[in-house]
């Protein structure tokens, strides 16, 4: 249990049990979670996919989904009476439940756009909240939504009241929820991961902005989310947890500098590794930065329609070297490697390739057979480890297709390649008549670098190879790649937003904003030290996974033109 | 949003044109013509007519010029003068002969429309919501069953239960005492009287498919997290449903419009046969065997006209609901 | 990831490798009603392969004595005479009313023929490939023919006549939606897999179609065809015109899987692994949407059914001597006979049964065409 508590607890949680039945039986996503919430304090709830971390918080509220049902349990609220209702006794669909919800507990999540409903103006949601509960008449609803949109720093809440969510940015979609979830001033916020979707700047001023409302209004918040870094920066206590039980609970600092858990210990681990460079790689001798570029990127413009995604870039890659590219979403970094693979034809500037033999080709101009020849040394590794593999293809078709169709294998020698490169990248061969759907989210990734291995390529691009996983598989898969890099000789152009990931394998780094690369430099360096002040911004919003650095005054935004956030937004 | 739909207004005219060129080649096909199949009939009334007053004929109604140029004719005739050329067998103007007629087609549809959509439509929420209840079910069968039964046969079915066990004769949409005289408030009685059977044989169908295309946008709205906001803020299941999911589920109900309009009208096709009201149908039928080209092409040109407009007035309702439609 | 519940009712080491139409069809076999209705298609299509193993009596053949001929009851426990057990029926013995001169049926409870199975009746033609007299099911008695569905105005026997008109009905639901499918697949895949302006006009002449009213079309188009031609012609013909405006649908739903899939990463990834483009589209695009479409061409079937019954039934389809179903519920038209002879109505049944069991069918397999999609 965490420290001795002043005062008595706003929501108390006693052996809570939510099951959901099944055909064939019953699935216990949450199995005996307690905890409680002082009022104005913030309780994190963390863990991986499948945690039942979600569950938990709509439980509170039984929004659970279809069939899903508490089973066993107690969710105690107290009034301002000091009494306390058992939330949990409540018919889900009774009126009491309903006076709880969004009055006295309101809720945010993850996906703002789909969160709020596409037909309805974004002040109309509000003033319904306001209606409902606060029994207030049209005008003084609508004022006060307006009120609140200002609260919540929406530009011109005179005009926004009107729009609809498609209308704002993600980050002002964000707000417009918490500024409904605040509407009647509840005494608890549960945030169900409200910054997942969201850019890392952009988070980082949703994240100032809960908690200076939390502040304002005394408010307890329950904050769902996988992001250790951000626990560390805004949590008093964290309830770590695991296929539905929890493993630790306890105040933050305990958390993350005395976990006595072994999932907390693996948890914590696992980021503060992607924290440092990693040792593979700080060992290594340093890229002989002076020996003629594999690939030098000069001028690479890629235009779609009237908009520029890739600015006039210019890069090299040295042979063996992993060269980092990151940037938020829309500043062109997937543009760029996929232009550089050519499932783009770049609009202009040249992609020189410096191929086994010596000789030079332009990829940007290469086509047909040439282009084909080239592929086999230029591999790609995708972001999504679903999509990326034909579900309707076994693992052994999937990796033997390169090998098959540029006839380099058949029959029984072709399957040996293949239970080669299974073990490999650390699979059992004996899994190779599988489909893609018996295998988990790092598993398949292995599957996208075996096949990207099975060329013998030279170059790799990875277009934010590791963003899907789990933080405890991500740096596996990373470790995986620098083993190859070191047994293949590769040289890697490593795509990702996640700084972290850049700092823990990659040589040099390339920061892009919109369509420019606007930094490059030693990773330790931009990673720790950066020049440009885009990039300065950028780490500055990046929330480090120890509690007992939480200082926010170095934040700051970094405004191109001098711009406000919402450029693009309402209008 | 006035851009849209006088953009969709400009797209009419081609789309109309093109129908109605349609429509001519259509009733061209058939091998001969009028004449011949005049020519025909007389003949097996063992009158003979020389070819020489074949020819005179053909050239009195112009059948003896190209198509091209009967086909301008024509359709500058329908666009300057609202006429729509002469019947052969009728002897009489048709223009004179199809408005009646056109518009009893109409209200039928349109009076199954509002029948097939005030049914469909709560069943079609019953169904997703309460999915896989007893009623689910239910109405699930009697879906299916509604789809699989012509409409033509469920006419026969009707009517032989009013002739075999209630000994009346169905049929028509007036009563004899009505039937040709000028309306008046007792005819629209009458009409409202007889009306009732071919509305429900069109509405089964239509219903039975619309309460499918219902439940499955309802299915898809209902996990949507927005859902789980509105219930997250204390709204009652019932406010909750017909606020957001059902609202939403609505824009591609709105859409189905423009199918079910042609779906209705062509299925009245049938059913106005057997049970021989004075719609479209059965003259269409009749001019078509006769080779009646100018009636024929009438009828065929507006029913075609009246789906276009049915398409139309679909996008424009589509537009006025949906914000993402109409803000694009 | 597959379906959660499938894995407990299959063990996990046999989903890990199913095959997609494995994964299909555990969760088609779920589908209940769509099973039955499966069961029911395969054997209504049997039916029509060889009508005249099913027949019992010539369906073309005339009896003037057996006009309206109601439909007979079979019987299989007599006990008139001890307990004896097989199938048999009794005649039925006609007189006149002596009034109206309208004709009575009645029960001869003296007389009792039985019904062989596999016996020996009329001969026919399987598939023009040889032919045969064994039925399913014949009359002991040739001089007394069993009507399980009654009789005709001209006395043939309508359970025949159904069986034999199954071949036609059922068969042009199929000919026309793969001629619609053929046409659908080049038009929507060029649509789709080109886009651009030919995508653009492409898209603009299915809007077109779709919105046609398809009836009075056929009806113009039917109207057309001269009503003299040979049977098959006439066949091929009404097939044509059904599929003249189906294939806007078919073409649709092609379309919108090419374009989906194209911007797969699959098939991104295949274009990286220097996959001919021949084989991206057959090996990795055309297994994805094969079950979607084998899905949307069992709803189309149907359809196409109801299309052909309705223009032969008001005469613009399929001519008498031909056996349709539409063709036959035009001896239904007729208040009057329908009245005497309710069971004309029975070739209705018959479409009933089948355009249902293919809607379930389609419903069932557009549920499951997507194992991979939760």
């Amino acid at each position: 249990m965490p420290q001795v508590e002043p005062t008595p607890p706003l929501l108390d949680v006693r052996d809570l049990v939510t099951e959901f039945p099944t055909r064939t039986g019953v699935f216990t996503a949450v199995n005996g979670v307690s905890f409680s919430i002082a009022p104005g304090k913030t309780l994190c709830v963390v863990g991986e996919s499948g945690s039942g971390k979600s569950v938990t918080a709509r439980s509170i509220l039984q929004i659970v989904d279809q069939p899903g049902r508490i089973a066993r349990g107690q969710i105690l609220l107290r009034g301002p009476d000091g009494n306390m209702l058992d939330l949990a006794m409540l018919d889900p669909r009774g009126r009491a439940i309903r006076a709880v919800r969004g009055a006295r507990i309101a809720m945010i999540f993850q996906e703002p756009m789909s969160s709020l409903s596409p037909v309805h103006t974004v002040g109309d949601q509000i003033i319904e909240a306001l209606r409902l509960h606060l029994r207030m008449n049209k005008t003084e609803a609508r004022a006060e939504a307006i009120s609140l949109l200002g609260q919540v720093e929406i530009p011109d809440p005179q005009k926004a009241v009107d729009r609809y969510a498609f209308e704002y940015s993600g980050g002002m979609r964000q707000r417009a929820m918490i500024a409904m979830a605040l509407a009647c001033k509840p005494q608890l916020l549960i945030a169900d991961e409200p910054t997942t979707a969201l850019d890392v700047t952009t988070q980082a001023e949703i994240l100032d902005l809960i908690a200076r409302l939390q502040k304002a209004h005394g408010m307890a918040v329950l904050f769902i989310t996988h992001d250790m870094g951000v626990v560390a920066q805004i949590a008093d206590d964290v309830l770590v947890m695991n296929q539905g039980v929890v493993k630790e609970y306890g105040p933050v600092e305990q958390i993350f500098h005395a976990p006595k858990d072994d999932y907390t210990k693996m948890l914590i681990g696992s980021v503060l590794k992607l924290e440092h460079k990693a040792e593979a790689r700080a060992s290594r001798p340093p890229i002989d930065m002076t020996a003629t570029p594999i690939l030098d990127i000069q001028g690479l413009t890629m235009k779609f329609g009237e908009f520029t995604a890739l600015d006039k870039v210019s890069i090299t890659l040295q042979p063996g070297e992993t060269l980092g590219i990151v940037g938020e979403s829309g500043s062109g970094k997937t543009t760029m490697g996929r232009a550089v693979m050519r499932l783009y034809d770049p609009s202009g500037g040249r992609i020189l390739y410096r191929r086994a033999d010596g000789a030079q080709v332009d990829l940007a101009e290469l086509h047909g057979s040439d282009l084909k020849a080239v592929r086999r040394e230029l591999r790609m590794v995708f972001q999504d480890p679903f999509g990326s593999l034909n579900p309707r293809m076994t693992v052994a078709q999937i990796i033997a297709e390169p090998l098959l169709v540029n006839g380099i294998a058949r029959g029984r020698q072709l399957d040996e390649r293949v239970c080669h490169l299974m073990e490999q990248v650390g699979l059992n061969p004996a899994t190779r008549e599988r489909y893609p759907h018996a295998f988990s989210g790092g598993q398949r990734q292995r599957i996208g670098i075996a096949r990207a291995i099975t060329l013998n390529p030279r170059v790799i691009v990875a277009d934010e190879a590791t963003s899907a996983l789990d933080v405890s598989v991500r740096s596996q898969v990373l470790d995986l790649l620098m083993r190859l890099q070191d047994e293949l000789g590769l040289a890697y152009i490593f795509i990702s937003h996640d700084i972290g990931v850049i700092r823990y394998m990659c040589d040099r780094v390339g920061v892009m904003y919109r369509g420019q690369l606007v930094e490059v430099g030693a990773a330790d360096k931009v990673c720790n030290n950066p020049d440009h002040p885009y990039t300065q911004a950028l780490l500055s919003a990046i929330p480090r996974p120890d509690p007992r650095d939480r200082d926010r005054s170095r934040r700051f935004r970094y405004r191109a033109e001098d711009q406000p956030e919402p450029a693009r937004a309402v209008g | 949003m006035l851009r849209f739909i006088a953009k969709r207004f400009l797209w009419m005219i081609p789309s109309l044109f093109a129908v109605s060129f349609l429509a001519f080649v259509l009733i061209q096909l058939p091998p001969g013509d009028y004449v011949t199949t005049y020519v025909a009939t007389l003949a097996s009334s063992n009158e003979i007519v020389d070819q020489n007053a074949a020819a005179q004929l053909r050239e009195r109604f112009g059948l003896d010029q190209p198509m091209i140029v009967q086909y301008s004719k024509w359709i500058w005739g329908i666009v300057t003068r609202g006429d729509f050329g002469l019947s052969f067998e009728w002897q009489q103007p048709v223009s004179g002969l199809i408005w009646e007629r056109m518009a009893l087609t109409l209200v039928l549809a349109v009076v199954s429309l509002l029948v097939t959509w005030a049914i469909a439509l709560p069943i079609g929420v019953y169904s997703a919501v309460r999915k896989y209840s007893i009623g689910d079910y239910g109405f699930t069968i009697f879906s299916f069953l509604g789809l699989s039964i012509p409409s033509f046969l469920l006419a026969l079915v009707l009517m032989y239960v009013a002739a075999v066990h209630f000994g009346q004769s169905v049929g028509g949409l007036f009563s004899p005492e009505y039937e040709n005289a000028p309306w008046s408030f007792g005819k629209l009685l009458d009409l409202l009287h007889h009306l009732w059977l071919p509305v429900i044989i069109l509405a089964v169908s239509s219903t039975a498919s619309l309460i499918r295309v219902m439940r499955a946008n309802m299915l898809d709205e209902l996990p949507k997290p927005y859902v789980t906001t509105a219930r997250a803020k204390g709204l009652s299941e019932l406010r909750l449903l017909l606020k957001y999911p059902m609202r939403i589920a609505l824009n591609p109900f709105i859409s189905t419009i423009a199918w079910l309009l042609p779906n209705l009208i062509s299925g009245s096709v049938v059913v106005a046969i057997v049970l021989n009201l004075p719609t479209a149908a059965p003259m269409l039928l009749q001019s078509l065997m006769a080779q009646d080209m100018y009636l024929a092409g009438a009828f065929v040109l507006l029913i075609c006209a009246l789906t276009l407009i049915g398409s139309l007035i679909s996008d424009i309702l589509l537009a006025l609901v949906d914000p993402r439609i109409r803000l694009e | 990831m597959t379906d959660a519940s499938l894995q407990a009712e299959v063990p996990a080491e046999r989903v890990a490798v199913a095959s997609q139409w494995q994964l299909i069809w555990w969760a088609f076999r779920r589908h209940k009603l769509a099973m039955i209705a499966l069961v029911v298609t395969i054997a209504l299509y049997t039916v029509a392969l060889v009508p005249g193993f099913f027949a019992i009596n010539d369906p073309v053949k005339q009896n003037a004595r057996s006009t309206f001929h109601p439909p007979q009851r079979v019987h299989v426990i007599d006990r008139s005479d001890g307990l004896q057990i097989g199938l048999y029926f009794r005649p039925l013995k006609m007189t006149r009313d002596p009034e109206t001169l309208a004709a009575i049926f009645k029960e001869d409870p003296t007389k009792k023929v039985g019904i062989r199975l596999f016996g020996r009746g009329y001969e026919y033609s399987v598939l023009g490939l040889f032919r045969s007299n064994i039925h399913l099911l014949a009359s002991s008695d040739p001089k007394q023919p069993l009507y399980l569905f009654g009789a005709d105005r001209l006395g043939r026997d309508v359970y025949s006549r159904v069986v034999q008109g199954a071949q036609i009905s059922l068969s042009i639901g199929l000919v026309g939606v793969a001629l619609s499918l053929a046409l659908g697949v080049i038009l929507g895949g060029i649509s789709g897999y080109y886009g651009g302006k030919i995508d653009f006009v492409i898209q603009r002449v299915i809007e077109f179609v779709l919105a046609l009213p398809t009836i009075p079309i056929w009806l113009a188009l039917a109207a057309a065809l001269p009503q003299n031609w040979p049977a098959t012609l006439q066949y091929m013909m009404i097939t044509i015109i059904l599929s003249l405006t189906g294939w806007a649908q078919l073409a649709r739903v092609v379309r919108g899987r090419f374009l989906s899939l194209r911007s797969e990463e699959f098939v991104a990834a295949a274009r990286l692994d220097g996959v001919p483009e021949r084989r991206i589209i057959f090996r990795h695009m055309l297994p994805s949407f094969a079950s979607h479409i084998i899905a949307s061409v069992t709803l189309a079937v149907p359809a196409m059914i109801l299309a052909e019954t309705s223009l032969s039934f008001l005469g613009l389809g399929l001519q008498p001597p031909t056996i349709s179903w539409g063709v036959l519920l035009r001896e239904a038209q007729n208040i009057r006979s329908i009245a005497t002879a309710p069971w004309l109505f029975l070739p209705g049944a018959a479409v009933v049964l089948a355009v249902m069991a293919l809607n379930l069918l389609g419903d069932g397999l557009r549920d499951a065409a997507d194992p991979y999609n939760k």
